[in-house]
Parts: structure tokens; C-alpha cells; sequence
């Protein structure tokens, strides 16, 4: 997409690419970080880790530490509230057992980190050391070891999803598929480690906790910190910093009991920022997993039959993500007789979190490879044999739900019509093409906005939506369509949980649809009353006075007019401030699809893979601030090339510590690993939403890998059946 | 905590000094891309330094000179300032491969090809080139100075021969003969910012098709850098012929003692020794006769 073009579509403001709001001071260095967070008195804070896998914690020792210099509190899971244990507590420190290399066990507070990092030394700590397992098919295997003993096997959740009759559906198809496929762990990869500040009051009559953390949701780290602590949640008060990235990784509280019960113990603020080797051994990663994929078709190309087996890496505690795998997985096909599996699995590793689609990549993988392999099959065009089979709004999916609005169509004719899909390949036999779609259902959640007006016309926009993807610029700009006034003239800021209703967190996409409809309806009571100010001014009904383009005027009388700006400077003395909201919890948030097309290029001598070039197709909706919405499409693109290319926990024989901590060893795409990511958005309006928003943040990662391995195929002949597709993988393959 | 000192000294005799200090542990610093890495993740891999001796004031080693008899590099000398000058490119074009791929631009500011030496990393990036172009290098300590083959620098991983006290002065590369020419390749699956897979440093001198000598060194497939004494079989023979670089991969092939890791299998790591000993010799073959 050429810079600059945008679809209106007689919208004055959306559809506009304004500067945003918050990038003066993000440019300059001006905004603050977590990490740049200081406060008097601020004592550092540093977290004891289990070197160990699996573990019984036998003793902690801490006397070595107790009197040491500079050292001023040592608290383990002893201090966190003992009645009703939780596997939320063990998750902050570990009580009894240690069930992954990096499981927190105790924590400092000392006068610099430094100190900390010494006393971390002197704790002694006694481990019976336990057999551990790495991966899902492990964590299955009747004779591996349990992680949670009180449980029969591994499996924390199985979700089963079923349409027709798989059997029959076999039975019929002329050609069948199946594939099964391996994924490594992987990790988010923000660039801002996990931290957090807390300062706890502890006077009687006004106890009060403050947290100062970079996070996706300050309303969820009360909320946990509050379960964990046994705190009401007024007591806690949570400001959220500017956020150097999440993806999915920044909603666990973390960091934030373990300094909340040191700055109770000291009387002082306490910091604690993570390491880039603690984000990797005790946060976020994203599931690594096994893919069964079956699928049959006709002659004729109708896909008839689709089954899905999927065991994904659940980590040390339940709350993975295969639910969400299992319900993309045939989400954008139209399929008479499905069977989805999902077997989350427990094993010692951190314990996953969300990554933008969580789960979806995983299952897209398998799908989109075993499409393209019976495409191959029939002697049919990939994107033909998807438009075939193209899921619409009325379909049932095969976990229940039909299809709203969607525009999987939409965007495979978009693609198919594209010169990139078009246009002749080099004559060099090492470069191909691959093509892949994909799916997320977006969410939505509870959201507030605050309105007020400033005496200068500005409109003040406070918000408890944490700002990653530009959200605040692209609510601003739905405040100022309704009421017909530039974006630069509204002035968005987040706020602490304390100064805003209840506001779920930045994630499943869900931000710009949520926090859009309440602002909508928070503008739109804005401008009922800046009208019911006016008329009242004049002596009019408010039924004869309209509001457009920043101007109050009579439908009758031509004579009454007033611009917005003069009418804020008055309204102390006309009738007093004027202020507005909107809190709701819309539901009706619907998918987005991805497309990709990309080139791909491989070194048939050494394995070595680059992408050449590519093409997102993305169906959202409707793209408010076009600018921010290329940059959610590119950047998702970005994190599925990682994930395809090299992106791995990677672990040596017989060993359990991840051998590749570092942003070294832990290769993500880099600026020359990568071709300009083109855009292609394609608008199909949400109806539920006031300006046919979809999500638009997660969608764009889950196509990638399916597309890259397509591509490989086709210069190769090898279907990769592994994620990531390293050379020497890919070397061994060929050379066979 | 620890407290380190920082130490800038003048000239070799007060580095000497403040090197060989009974009472402290010192290390040397040039561009400190390494040694300002390992002492933040693991001083007590380099033996916990309670001095940092930085060596970048020191005259000798910032000399850069290029005459009939070759080119003498001071140790401190940042990569930059080597690919950056085009007489020395056009001599020894492995060298401007080596220094124009280590790191990113930033780290090429500061890193030297003295410490990339000194830090004796398997994977170092310039060490093969400098072994294949003859390279030696200049010490001195307490006990005096000494001219050492590059290839016998290293000794094992982060090890090298140098002896408490001493420092690296300048390296030396004779001047390419006639009909000569190399090139360093590494291996990564990225395309910036990564530890060699593989890396191969390679020159040849020829006489029309016939090879008259032949250097082959590799990265990051044996506890040092490694020099593949069987390329010369080559020699004598027709570069032409693709036998004869079948050999020489065979020969690097033979010479490399990997082993698996995160970064690669040793079946790979071998089978890359082959593929780049044979595409370093196509390019300095072309060098040689671009000459
Ligand atoms: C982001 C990043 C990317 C990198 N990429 C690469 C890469 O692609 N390829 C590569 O090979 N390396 C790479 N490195 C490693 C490093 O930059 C190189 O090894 C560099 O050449 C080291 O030079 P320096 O001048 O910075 O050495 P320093 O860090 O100053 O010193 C390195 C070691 O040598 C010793 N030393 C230095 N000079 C002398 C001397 N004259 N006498 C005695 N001892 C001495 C020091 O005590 C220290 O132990 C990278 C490093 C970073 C941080």
C-alpha cells in the first residue's frame, strides 16, 4: 500500500494518519519506562531462581544474608499469605517444589542491585532433585514424571470439538493428507524486561499499595496482586508506565508481589527489574507443540474432512493456550466433518503466556503445509483450492459458534489478483513462492473513557486501556469524528486504576474495538451535552441545535453560532464544567484474516534461508490510524518469520537449562534478515462496531511459517514437517 | 560488589606495569566490545579483574602502516579504521571481509583486531584471515618482547600464549606476492549480528590456472582457530579444475573438530568447512586475477 492512501470514506478524521499523541517524548527519550521509574528512599530488588528444573525444596537458608550489608529485607514464600495456598502463590515463590530452572524462590531488597545480586549468592537453598520433562509428546508419556502429583497424568485441559462425521468424511475424499509437525518454545521478545515498583503504605487508616509496572493491563495486576496478597482491591493502586512491548507477555504479575512484600518488610519503595535471562527462563514463552493434521478432499477440491491433534507445552502451571489452537485451527475453511483435539501438557518449563494469536501459529502451521500439499495433489491453484473451501459469515465452526462477519474471501481475491502473486519468478531455481492464511477471533472486554473539556476547546481523554500499539492516538481519533474536531485537538492520556473505571487489558486485539465503542458512546454524550449547553445559552431547543466540524449552531436561526473553543471558555459561568463518559462491555467483536505471500530463497549448499520478498493481506475492518494498523500487520509478520526461521528454546542432550538466554543466541529477524513487509489492508466492516473495527494486532503472525514452508517446498521438494526450519535441519533434509 | 579501577597508561612500559602488578588482577582493555561484555555476565570466567587497563593511549598501538614489506597494525586499532582505507582493502581484501562483518557498525568503531585475537574466542572472525595471510604478531611484557605465527597464538577457548603481565603490540602481515588474493567467509543463519557457524579465511597465489600456495584457516569448528595444513595439496595443481577444490574442502572437511551445540551439529558444521573452503577459494581465485 502507497503511503498516504487511506479510504475515507467520508470520514474527516479516520482513515487520516496524524502524528501521534505520545511520539514527541517516545523520539526524544522524554517518556518513561518502568526501568526509569525512581522514587526517594527506592531500595533494588533482586530474585532468588531455581537452578533446577524439578525439585523438592528440602530448606531455604537464609541466615548468611540476614545480617549483611546494605541488605535490608529477605522474604520467601513464608511471607506470602499461607491460608488458601494457591498455584498462583507457588507461581510467585516456589513453597514446597521448584518446577522449572528459573521458578522464583526468594527475594532481596538491598541499597543497589549489585548488593542484591551478592546476598542472591549466600542463600542456601537444599533441592532433592527430581526427573523432568521439556516437551508435550514427554509430558503424555504414561512413564514420565508428574508435575502436579495430586493429578493422574499431565494434561491440565483437553478441549474435543466435532462437526459431522469425521469417519465418513475420509471415507469419501479421493485424496487424504496428514502431516504431523513439531514447534519449539518461543519467546515474545519485547525489548523492555519486566519490572516493577512498589511502594506499600502501611498506615493503619489509609493502607494503601502502589505499583508502578510496565504491563498490559494495570487492572489485572491489581487484581492478582490483590488475590495473592489477600488485599481488597481498592488498597492497591496500579500505574501503568509506558510499555517497551508485551505481545501477550505483560499481563502475569510477576516481579510485583515479591517487591510489594519486601517494601512491607522495609517500609520503603522497592524496585526489581528482570534480567534478559530471567525474561527467558521465568517468563512469558509461547508454547512449543505437536500438530497432527489430517485433511481430505474431492477431486473436485471441497475439502471434506479435517482432524486435528494438538498437544501444546502448558509450562509449570495450567492456563495454556491450546483452547485457542484448537479453535483456529480449520477456522477460516468451510468444513462439513471436523475433529479438533487440544491437550494442554505440563511440563518444566516457565509457565506459557499469551503470544499475539496464542496458540493459532502453532495449529496454522500444519493446516495451511497440508492444504497446500492436497492443492499440489488436485493440480490446483493454493489460493483457488482456499477459495473453494473459504469459510463466510452463517458457518458453523467446529467449536460451536457460527461466523460473524468475515472476510476470508475478501482477502484470498485480494491476493489472488495481486502482482506480487502474479508476477513471473526469477529464473534462479533457489528462490520460490509460498501462500497462507490465517485466522484470529479478536476479543473485546469491559472498557471506560473519560471525557472533559478543556477551556481551550481541547477535549481531555483519559483512558485505562495501556497504550502498545498506538491506541491512544486511535481512540483520540474516534472521539474526534464524532465530534467533528481535529485528532491533535483531543489529548488522550492512561491513567492509574484509581482515576478510571474498570478496563480490561490490552490483549486479543481487542483495544481499539472495546475502548472504540466507549468512546463512541462517551463522545457522543460529549456532544449531547456541549449542544444542550448551547441551546440553553440561547434560549433554544435542544432539538434545533447541531454540532459539525467543531461548530454549535441553530438549524433555524442562522444567527446562533458558537465554535466549541469559545464555548469552553465559558462554561464555568454558563452552567459549569461539562464532562462525559462511556464504560461498557461490548460484545461482538469479530475475526480478522491474514494472507500471505511470500518469496523465499535457500542456499541448497548450506541450507541458509532469506526471505526475498512479501506481501500481508489483512481483512480490519476498518483501519482507523492506517499508519499503526501497516505497523501491527508488519510487525506480526515479522515475529512469524522469527518463529519460522530460527526462533528456539534451544536445550542441549540431557540438559534442562535453556542453553540460549541471550538476544545472541535467541535469534530473532534482524533489520537485513528482512525485505520491506508490504501491506495490503482490506476493509470489511465489523457491524458491531461503530466504525467496523476488527481487531487487527495478532492475525498477522500466524500465516508466516506456513507460507515460508510452502515456499521451501517448491524450491526444495522437502515439506518441512519442524519449526523452526534451521539450515542444518534443512541441510540434512536435502542432502538426503 | 566489586569496584574496579580503570587504568589509561601512556606508553607499553607503564601497561606492562600495571599488567603485572603482583597485588591486583588486571586486564587489558582496547575496544572492550568483549571485555566489557564478560565483566558485566561472568568476571569470574576472566578471573574476576580488579583493574581495567585500557591501552588505547598507548602510541604503538594505534599505528597503522602499510609499506613494501607489508602492513603492521597496532592491536588497538578499531576495525573501521581498516576497512575504511582502501590501500589496505586492496592488499588484503580477507581483511576488509573479517572487520567489515564483526558486529554491527557500532561494535566496528570500537572493536580491534587485537582483542579479537587476544579474546582467543574459536569463533573469532579475523583470526583466520590472519592466519592465512601469514600473519604474525609482536608482544611484549616483563620479560621482554617476542614475534609470534598467529597461528600459534591461541591455545584454547579464551586462552592464548600470552603470559601474565604480557600485552599484544602490533600485528604484522607481509606484503601479498604477485597473482595473490584472499577472502574470509562465515557461516550464520542470520545475515548481521551473529557467532560464526563456520568461518573460513583463505589465500592463494597463482601462477595462470596453477596454484603456488595456498592458505586455508577455519572458525568455530575446534577449540582454536584452525590451520588446514592439507590444503597445500593443491598446490601445483589447476584451480580450474574442480577436483582441486574438492580437495581442499576435503581437506578442511578432515582438519575441523566441531562439535554440536545450539549454533550447529557437527555433521553440518564439517559439511560448511567444505562448502566455504571451496567459495573462498573461487573468490580469491577472482581477486587474485582481478590484481
Ligand atoms: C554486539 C557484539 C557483536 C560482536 N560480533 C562479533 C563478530 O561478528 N565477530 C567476532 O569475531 N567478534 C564479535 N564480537 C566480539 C568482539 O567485538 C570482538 O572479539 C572484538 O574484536 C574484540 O576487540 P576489542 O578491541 O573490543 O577487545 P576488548 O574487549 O578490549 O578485549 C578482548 C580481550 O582481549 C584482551 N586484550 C585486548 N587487547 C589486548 C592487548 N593488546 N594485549 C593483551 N590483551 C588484550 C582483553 O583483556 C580481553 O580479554 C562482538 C561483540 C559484541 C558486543
Amino acid at each position: 500500500m502507497t503511503k498516504g492512501s487511506n479510504s475515507t470514506n467520508g470520514y474527516k478524521v479516520i482513515g487520516t494518519r496524524p502524528i501521534r499523541h505520545d511520539g514527541y517524548d517516545k523520539v526524544t527519550g522524554k517518556a518513561l519506562y518502568g526501568a526509569d521509574f525512581s522514587i526517594s528512599g527506592l531500595l533494588f530488588g533482586k530474585i532468588l531462581r531455581s537452578p533446577h528444573a524439578h525439585a523438592k525444596i528440602l530448606s531455604i537458608d537464609t541466615s548468611a544474608v540476614e545480617n549483611m550489608d546494605g541488605v535490608k529485607a529477605i522474604v520467601t514464600s513464608q511471607d506470602l499469605p499461607q491460608t488458601n495456598w494457591t498455584k498462583e502463590k507457588d507461581a510467585i515463590m516456589a513453597k514446597t517444589k521448584v518446577l522449572y530452572k528459573g521458578h522464583p524462590i526468594a527475594g532481596v531488597a538491598a541499597i543497589n542491585h549489585h548488593i542484591a545480586e551478592e546476598a542472591l549468592k549466600l542463600i542456601n537453598v537444599e533441592y532433592e532433585i527430581l526427573p523432568a520433562i521439556l516437551t508435550a509428546p514427554e509430558g503424555l508419556d504414561p512413564s514420565s514424571p508428574l508435575i502436579d502429583e495430586t493429578k493422574k497424568n499431565n494434561i491440565s485441559n483437553h478441549v474435543k470439538h466435532e462437526l459431522g462425521n469425521i469417519k465418513k468424511g475420509f471415507e469419501k475424499s479421493d485424496v487424504i493428507v496428514e502431516r504431523t509437525f513439531d514447534t519449539a518454545t518461543v519467546h515474545q521478545g519485547y525489548i523492555e524486561p519486566h519490572n516493577a515498583t512498589v511502594d506499600w503504605n502501611s498506615s493503619v487508616q489509609d493502607e494503601k499499595v502502589n505499583i508502578w509496572v510496565s504491563t498490559q493491563s494495570s487492572f489485572d495486576i491489581r487484581g492478582r496482586t490483590a488475590e495473592i496478597l489477600h488485599l481488597d482491591p481498592s488498597k492497591i493502586k496500579t500505574t501503568p508506565m509506558e510499555i517497551g512491548g508485551g505481545f501477550g507477555a505483560k499481563f502475569d504479575p510477576y516481579a510485583c508481589p515479591v517487591a510489594a512484600l519486601l517494601s512491607k518488610k522495609t517500609g520503603k519503595p522497592v524496585k526489581i527489574v528482570h534480567t534478559r535471562k530471567e525474561e527467558f527462563e521465568s517468563t512469558g514463552p509461547t508454547p512449543g507443540s505437536n500438530i497432527k493434521i489430517k485433511i481430505g478432499a474431492t477431486k473436485e477440491g471441497k475439502i471434506l474432512a479435517a482432524e486435528a491433534t494438538l498437544a501444546y507445552e502448558d509450562g509449570a502451571f495450567p492456563g495454556g493456550v491450546v483452547s485457542a489452537g484448537a479453535l483456529c485451527a480449520f477456522a477460516t475453511y468451510d468444513i462439513e466433518n471436523v475433529l479438533i483435539n487440544g491437550y494442554d501438557v505440563l511440563v518444566n518449563k516457565p509457565s506459557t503466556s499469551a503470544y499475539r494469536a496464542p496458540g493459532a501459529t502453532n495449529s496454522n502451521v500444519g493446516t495451511e503445509t497440508v492444504i497446500d500439499e492436497i492443492a499440489e495433489k488436485l493440480e490446483m491453484d493454493p489460493i483457488e483450492f482456499r477459495l473453494i473451501n473459504a469459510s463466510k459469515e452463517g458457518v458453523r465452526r467446529a467449536d460451536g459458534p457460527k461466523h460473524p462477519s468475515i472476510g476470508v474471501i475478501e482477502v484470498l481475491n485480494a491476493m489472488k489478483k495481486h502482482p506480487h502473486y502474479n508476477e513471473p519468478l526469477p529464473e534462479a531455481t533457489d528462490i520460490n513462492r509460498g501462500v497462507a492464511i490465517g485466522f484470529w477471533m479478536n476479543g473485546a472486554g469491559p472498557s471506560s473513557i473519560n471525557l472533559s473539556v478543556h477551556p481551550d476547546g481541547r477535549i481531555n481523554l483519559i483512558e485505562g486501556s495501556t497504550d502498545i500499539g498506538g491506541s491512544r492516538a486511535s481512540i483520540a481519533m474516534m472521539v474526534a469524528e464524532v465530534l467533528g474536531i481535529k485528532a491533535e485537538d483531543v489529548t488522550p492520556s492512561v491513567v492509574d486504576t484509581d482515576k478510571i473505571g474498570y478496563t480490561s487489558g490490552t490483549g486479543g486485539s481487542s483495544v481499539t474495538y472495546k475502548a472504540g465503542v466507549a468512546g463512541h458512546i462517551a463522545a457522543t454524550n460529549l456532544k449531547k451535552s456541549l449542544i444542550e449547553r448551547a441551546a440553553s445559552i440561547w434560549g433554544v431547543s435542544p432539538k434545533t441545535v447541531s454540532m459539525e466540524n467543531g461548530i454549535l449552531f441553530s438549524t433555524k436561526d442562522k444567527s446562533l453560532s458558537i465554535s466549541l473553543k469559545n464555548l469552553a471558555k465559558d462554561l464555568n459561568d454558563t452552567g459549569g464544567p461539562i464532562i462525559s463518559n462511556g464504560a461498557t462491555n461490548p460484545s461482538g467483536a469479530a475475526p480478522s484474516i491474514s494472507g500471505h505471500i511470500i518469496d523465499v530463497k535457500v542456499d541448497k549448499e548450506t541450507g541458509k534461508i532469506d526471505i526475498v520478498k512479501c506481501t500481508i493481506f489483512q481483512d480490519v475492518g476498518k483501519a482507523i490510524h492506517p499508519d499503526y494498523v501497516e505497523g501491527q500487520m508488519q510487525g506480526g509478520t515479522v515475529q512469524g518469520i522469527g518463529w519460522a526461521l530460527n526462533e528456539e528454546y534451544f536445550y542441549n542432550n540431557d540438559s534442562y537449562e535453556m542453553a540460549n538466554p541471550t538476544f545472541l543466541d535467541y535469534r530473532m529477524p534482524l533489520a537485513l534478515d528482512l525485505p520491506m513487509i508490504n501491506t495490503e489492508i482490506i476493509e470489511v466492516p465489523n457491524p458491531a462496531h461503530p466504525f467496523g473495527v476488527r481487531g487487527v494486532g495478532e492475525a498477522s503472525i500466524t500465516s508466516p511459517p506456513a507460507a515460508i514452508a510452502n515456499a521451501i517446498y517448491r524450491i526444495t521438494g522437502i515439506r518441512v514437517n519442524q519449526l523452526p526450519i534451521k539450515p542444518s535441519l534443512l541441510m540434512e533434509s536435502i542432502k538426503k | 560488589m566489586k569496584w574496579i579501577d580503570y587504568a589509561s597508561p601512556n606508553s607499553i612500559k607503564e601497561a606492562v606495569a600495571l599488567l603485572s602488578n603482583k597485588n591486583t588482577v588486571a586486564r587489558a582493555m582496547a575496544g572492550g566490545t568483549d571485555l566489557i561484555v564478560q565483566l558485566r555476565a561472568a568476571p569470574e570466567r576472566i578471573g574476576n579483574p580488579d583493574v581495567v587497563v585500557d591501552i588505547k593511549n598507548i602510541p604503538e598501538l594505534n599505528e597503522i602502516n602499510l609499506d613494501s614489506k607489508g602492513l603492521t597494525l597496532g592491536s588497538a586499532v578499531p576495525m573501521y579504521k581498516i576497512y575504511n582505507n582502501e590501500s589496505i582493502t586492496a592488499s588484503y581484501p580477507a581483511l576488509q571481509d573479517s572487520t567489515s562483518l564483526v558486529g554491527g557498525i557500532q561494535i566496528q568503531g570500537r572493536a580491534s583486531v587485537g582483542g579479537n585475537l587476544c579474546n582467543s574466542a574459536p569463533s573469532g572472525d579475523t583470526i583466520p584471515t590472519l592466519i592465512a595471510l601469514n600473519a604474525t604478531c609482536k608482544v611484549d611484557g616483563p620479560n621482554g618482547s617476542r614475534d609470534l605465527k598467529v597461528e600459534d597464538f591461541c591455545t584454547g577457548p579464551g586462552k592464548s600464549v600470552l603470559e601474565n603481565g604480557e600485552i599484544l603490540i602490533s600485528i604484522h602481515i607481509p606484503a601479498p606476492s604477485k597473482g595473490s588474493g584472499s577472502s574470509y567467509l562465515r557461516f550464520i543463519p542470520r545475515n548481521e549480528m551473529d557467532i560464526a557457524v563456520v568461518g573460513v579465511g583463505t589465500s592463494i597465489s597463482l601462477d595462470g590456472d596453477i596454484v603456488k600456495s595456498v592458505k586455508v584457516a577455519l572458525a568455530s569448528v575446534g577449540p582454536t582457530p584452525i590451520l588446514v595444513s592439507d590444503a597445500e595439496k593443491i598446490i601445483g595443481k589447476s584451480i580450474e579444475d574442480e577436483d582441486t577444490l574438492k580437495i581442499a574442502g576435503e581437506a578442511a572437511k578432515n582438519a575441523a573438530t566441531p562439535i554440536t551445540d545450539m549454533r550447529g551439529t557437527i555433521e553440518f558444521r564439517k559439511h560448511l568447512c567444505d562448502v566455504l573452503t571451496r567459495r573462498t577459494l573461487k573468490i580469491a581465485t577472482e581477486r587474485a586475477r582481478g590484481n
